[in-house]
């Protein structure tokens, strides 16, 4: 009877399954995971909104970091806050160029679908910017969004 | 499935360690940070020698908000705290009392918002994020009213109804330079 094996001193916990659950959690994170593609040279601390929404195809957004430049670069920079592209330090008139590489880098179908994300620190100023706004108008990238955290109270 | 006698079984005791190992590093790299944000549509740029189209509006049918360098409101010409700015944006749009000075109906209204080379950065995404949160929370009362449904689980047709009664019409000016920013 199968009844009478039970009575046998309880067994060690079978551990084999082990990697099939800890493979599982890898592939998880590795289909999740994007390593960080720039090293940001600047802070930059979001504003908050209520208002937000998520942005949707990330492989079709391109980023522009605006912000006072992080310490190591202080001396060299000053503290008024920059744009980043990529991973250097540029000028408004150069988002241009990056926008044009940027729509290179993708297929001629998506290039009307793709997002410019301006992140911004929430201490900048609206001159800078507006400049990077109006380039972007120039150069007919006209879908923004603006990165902003969840902000948990609402005004009324 | 007899196994011959010259194989033996690989160990796999080890295999837990290495997947670890990995799942440990892009535990480590991963940065699971959905962007989000508030998304608008930039107007296009116009082109040079465009005829300057004079289209005529009322003015009881613009909201005009202003900021200036230093982060203050000024709303149809009223200084007003960026907390009361939902409020007056919806009774603007919505004018349920039918007051002369706003606009005559929702479609018709527009928010003309200008602001200052110096303003900072996070008012002027508080403002639209206000001005966003006007319009996202009448177009859910009309919802509610109309369909008696929430606005995100109506159909699209239904959806799009009640953005054309609401149109959200933010026209942004370019910012001038005042406090030499």
């Amino acid at each position: 009877m199968k009844l009478q094996k039970k009575k046998k001193p309880s067994p060690a916990i079978s551990t084999s399954s082990l990697p099939d659950i800890v493979f599982m959690l890898l592939f998880f994170f590795m289909v999740t995971t994007v390593l960080r593609e720039t090293d940001l040279k600047v802070t930059v601390v979001v504003p908050q909104a209520t208002e937000i929404q998520k942005l949707e195809k990330k492989s079709l957004v391109s980023y522009i970091y605006i912000g006072s430049p992080t310490e190591s670069y202080r001396g060299k920079f000053g503290t008024a806050p920059r744009i980043q592209l990529n991973d250097a330090f540029a000028s408004p008139n150069q988002v241009v160029e990056f926008i044009e590489k940027e729509r290179a880098a993708r297929a001629e179908a998506e290039v009307p679908l793709m997002t410019t994300s301006i992140k911004a620190d929430k201490e900048a100023k609206m001159g800078i910017v507006t400049d990077v706004k109006q380039e972007l108008r120039k150069c007919n990238a006209l879908k923004l969004n603006y990165s902003s955290s969840k902000r948990a109270e609402v005004y009324n | 499935m007899r196994r011959g006698r010259g194989t033996p079984e690989v160990n796999a005791g080890s295999m837990a360690d290495i997947a670890f190992l990995l799942l440990i590093f892009f535990l480590v790299t991963t940065t699971i940070d959905t962007d989000k944000g508030i998304a608008i549509r930039l107007p296009p740029m116009p082109e040079e020698n465009q005829p300057e189209n004079d289209i005529r509006i009322k003015e009881r049918n613009v909201l005009k908000v202003l900021v200036n360098a230093n982060d203050q409101l000024l709303v149809n010409g009223e200084l007003l705290s960026v907390k009361d700015l939902k409020r007056r944006t919806k009774e603007f749009i919505d004018n349920p009392r039918k007051d002369p000075n706003l606009s005559e109906s929702p479609t018709k209204a527009i928010i003309s918002l200008k602001n200052d080379r110096g303003t900072s950065y996070n008012i002027y995404i508080t403002v639209h994020n206000e001005l966003k949160a006007a319009y996202n929370e009448l177009r859910e009362a009309k919802a509610m009213g109309d369909f008696g449904k929430s606005f995100d689980k109506l159909n699209e047709s239904q959806q799009n109804e009640i953005k054309d009664y609401y149109r959200q019409v933010i026209s942004e000016a370019e910012p001038e330079n005042v406090a030499g920013a």
